[in-house]
C-alpha cells in the first residue's frame, strides 16, 4: 500500500496529465454534434460582449463599404419584390417584417409562413474545419434555434444556440452540417456539405449519374429542411466528375455568398417549424 | 510572487486577445492559420510546478475553446505541450541554466535557444491541434501541409511578439 502511494506520488504529474487529457478529449467527442453545450459557445456573455465591442470598433473603418453593400442589397431585394408581385395575381404584402413569398410557401389561411429579420455579424471564421458565426441578436429579439441565415439572399448557415442577446450560427463552412439542395434547372436534389478544404467551394453529393449536370448550373435550397424556403441560392456548379466505383457525381459548388465578408445577415423563421417537427417525429414511433 | 502572478495574468489576457481578435481572422492561401496564444505557456517561468503548468494549460485551452466553439480541441493540444514543456526544456538546456535563469526570454537565453524552444513547442502543439480538430486521418497530407505552413507563421509571429509586445 505504501509503495502504491509512493508510485502515485512519483508519477502524479503523469496521472494528472492523463486525467485532464482524457477529460478534454471526451469533450471533443461528446460535443462532436453541432448542438453545443451553452457554455462553449461564442454567444455566451463574456465572449459575446467582447466580440460585439470589438466589431463595433472595427466597423467604424468599414462604414463606407457597408453602406455600399447595403444599398446593393436593398436594390436586389426591391427588384425581387417587384418580380414576385408581378408573378402573383393575389399577391398582398402582409406585415412590415414579413417577407413576401410565392403562393406555394403559404398555408391555406394565406398567412405568411416565414418571418424575416436582420442581424449584424460580430464574429466569423472561415479558417477552421468547423466554422461558426456569432450574431448580435438573441432570444430577446425573437431569435430561435433552427432559423435559417442568409446574406444577400444567399444561404449562409443555421442558428444553433441562442442566448439572451446573442446567437451562434453554424456556417455552411462546417463539415458537420449538411443541407439538402437541388439543381434549379431540373429539380434533382442531393445533399450539400463542406469537405473543409476551400472556403469558397462546397460539395453536392448523392447526385445520380443519369441527372444532366452542367457547369454553371445554379444550386438552390429544396425547402425540405423547413428552415429555408425553397429556392434560396447556394451557389453555382463549378466542376463535376464521375467518382471511381461510385454511382454518384462528385460536384463542386462555388458558393454565392462571400463568407469572408459577412456584415449584415438575414434570419428566416418558419412559423410552422414546430408543427412540422412534431408531425415528423410521430413517424419515428411507428417503426 | 504577487507581482509575477499579476504579470502572467496579463500575459494570459494579451495572448488570448491576440489570438481571438487578430489571429483567428487570418487565413492565407486557404491553409495557413496561425495559433500564437501558446505564447503564455512558452513564457511561463522555468520553476513553474508541473501540475500547475498542466492546470494553466487547461485554462488557456478552454478559454480559446470558448471563443472558437471547439470544446476540448485547444484544451487537449495545450495540455500536451504543458506536459511536454519540462521534457523539451531538459532536452535543450543544461540543469544549471534552468536553475539560474528565471524564465525563457530572448534576452536571457539568446535568440538561437529561443528559436529552437519555440519550434519544439509550436510544432508539437499544431500537430495535435490540427489532427484533433480534423479528428480523422483522412486527407493526411493536406492536414500535414496545414501544420507545417501554419507552424512557420506562428513561430514567426511569436518571435516578432518578443520584440514588439513582451519585451520585459
Amino acid at each position: 500500500m505504501k509503495n502504491l502511494f509512493k508510485l502515485i506520488y512519483r508519477y502524479h504529474v503523469v496521472f494528472l496529465f492523463v486525467l485532464l487529457e482524457t477529460l478534454s478529449l471526451s469533450m471533443v467527442v461528446t460535443f462532436n454534434n453541432y448542438q453545443r453545450a451553452a457554455f462553449f459557445d461564442s454567444g455566451n456573455f463574456l465572449s459575446g460582449t467582447l466580440f460585439e465591442k470589438f466589431s463595433s470598433f472595427a466597423q467604424i473603418f468599414e462604414f463606407k463599404q457597408v453602406n455600399i453593400k447595403m444599398a446593393e442589397e436593398n436594390a436586389v431585394l426591391r427588384s425581387a419584390l417587384q418580380e414576385m408581385l408581378l408573378k402573383s395575381n393575389h399577391g398582398t404584402y402582409h406585415s412590415s417584417d414579413s417577407i413576401y413569398l410565392p403562393r406555394i410557401a403559404r398555408d391555406s389561411s394565406q398567412k405568411a409562413v416565414y418571418r424575416f429579420t436582420t442581424a449584424r455579424v460580430i464574429n466569423n471564421s472561415v479558417n477552421q474545419q468547423h466554422n461558426f458565426i456569432t450574431i448580435n441578436k438573441g432570444r430577446h429579439d425573437g431569435i430561435k434555434p433552427d432559423m435559417g441565415v442568409i446574406s444577400n439572399g444567399q444561404v449562409v448557415g443555421l442558428v444553433t444556440n441562442v442566448s439572451e442577446n446573442f446567437s451562434t450560427v453554424i456556417s455552411l463552412l462546417n463539415s458537420k452540417w449538411k443541407i439538402s439542395a437541388k439543381i434549379k434547372r431540373n429539380d434533382y436534389f442531393g445533399s450539400l456539405s463542406w469537405d473543409g478544404k476551400d472556403y469558397r467551394r462546397v460539395q453536392l453529393n448523392e447526385m445520380p449519374y443519369h441527372v444532366p449536370v452542367q457547369n454553371g448550373d445554379t444550386v438552390v435550397t429544396t425547402g425540405y429542411s423547413s428552415s429555408f424556403p425553397e429556392g434560396i441560392i447556394i451557389g453555382t456548379i463549378s466542376d463535376f466528375s464521375i467518382g471511381s466505383g461510385s454511382n454518384f457525381y462528385k460536384i463542386e459548388v462555388m458558393l454565392a455568398a462571400d463568407f469572408k465578408n459577412l456584415v449584415i445577415v438575414g434570419l428566416i423563421e418558419n412559423k410552422q417549424l414546430n408543427e412540422i417537427k412534431h408531425l415528423e417525429s410521430l413517424n419515428k414511433y411507428g417503426n | 510572487m504577487g507581482i509575477s502572478a499579476v504579470k502572467y495574468l496579463l500575459v494570459f489576457v494579451v495572448s488570448v486577445l491576440l489570438q481571438v481578435l487578430f489571429c483567428n481572422n487570418i487565413l492565407i492561401a486557404r491553409v495557413i492559420a496561425p495559433f500564437i496564444y501558446i505564447l503564455f505557456i512558452v513564457l511561463l517561468p522555468f520553476d513553474t510546478p508541473r501540475s500547475l503548468l498542466l492546470f494553466l494549460s487547461l485554462a488557456l485551452g478552454l478559454t480559446i475553446d470558448v471563443f472558437t466553439n471547439t470544446p476540448g480541441v485547444h484544451a487537449s493540444a495545450c495540455l500536451i505541450i504543458g506536459f511536454l514543456r519540462p521534457v523539451i526544456l531538459n532536452l535543450i538546456t543544461s540543469r544549471e541554466t534552468l536553475e539560474s535563469v528565471a524564465a525563457p526570454r530572448v534576452k536571457t537565453m539568446g535568440f538561437h535557444w529561443f528559436v529552437t524552444y519555440t519550434i519544439f513547442m509550436v510544432v508539437i502543439h499544431h500537430f495535435f491541434l490540427f489532427f484533433i480538430e480534423a479528428f480523422t486521418f483522412e486527407g493526411f497530407l493536406l492536414t500535414l501541409l496545414r501544420i507545417v505552413l501554419s507552424s512557420v507563421l506562428s513561430i514567426a509571429l511569436i518571435l516578432l511578439s518578443q520584440y514588439l509586445i513582451f519585451r520585459k
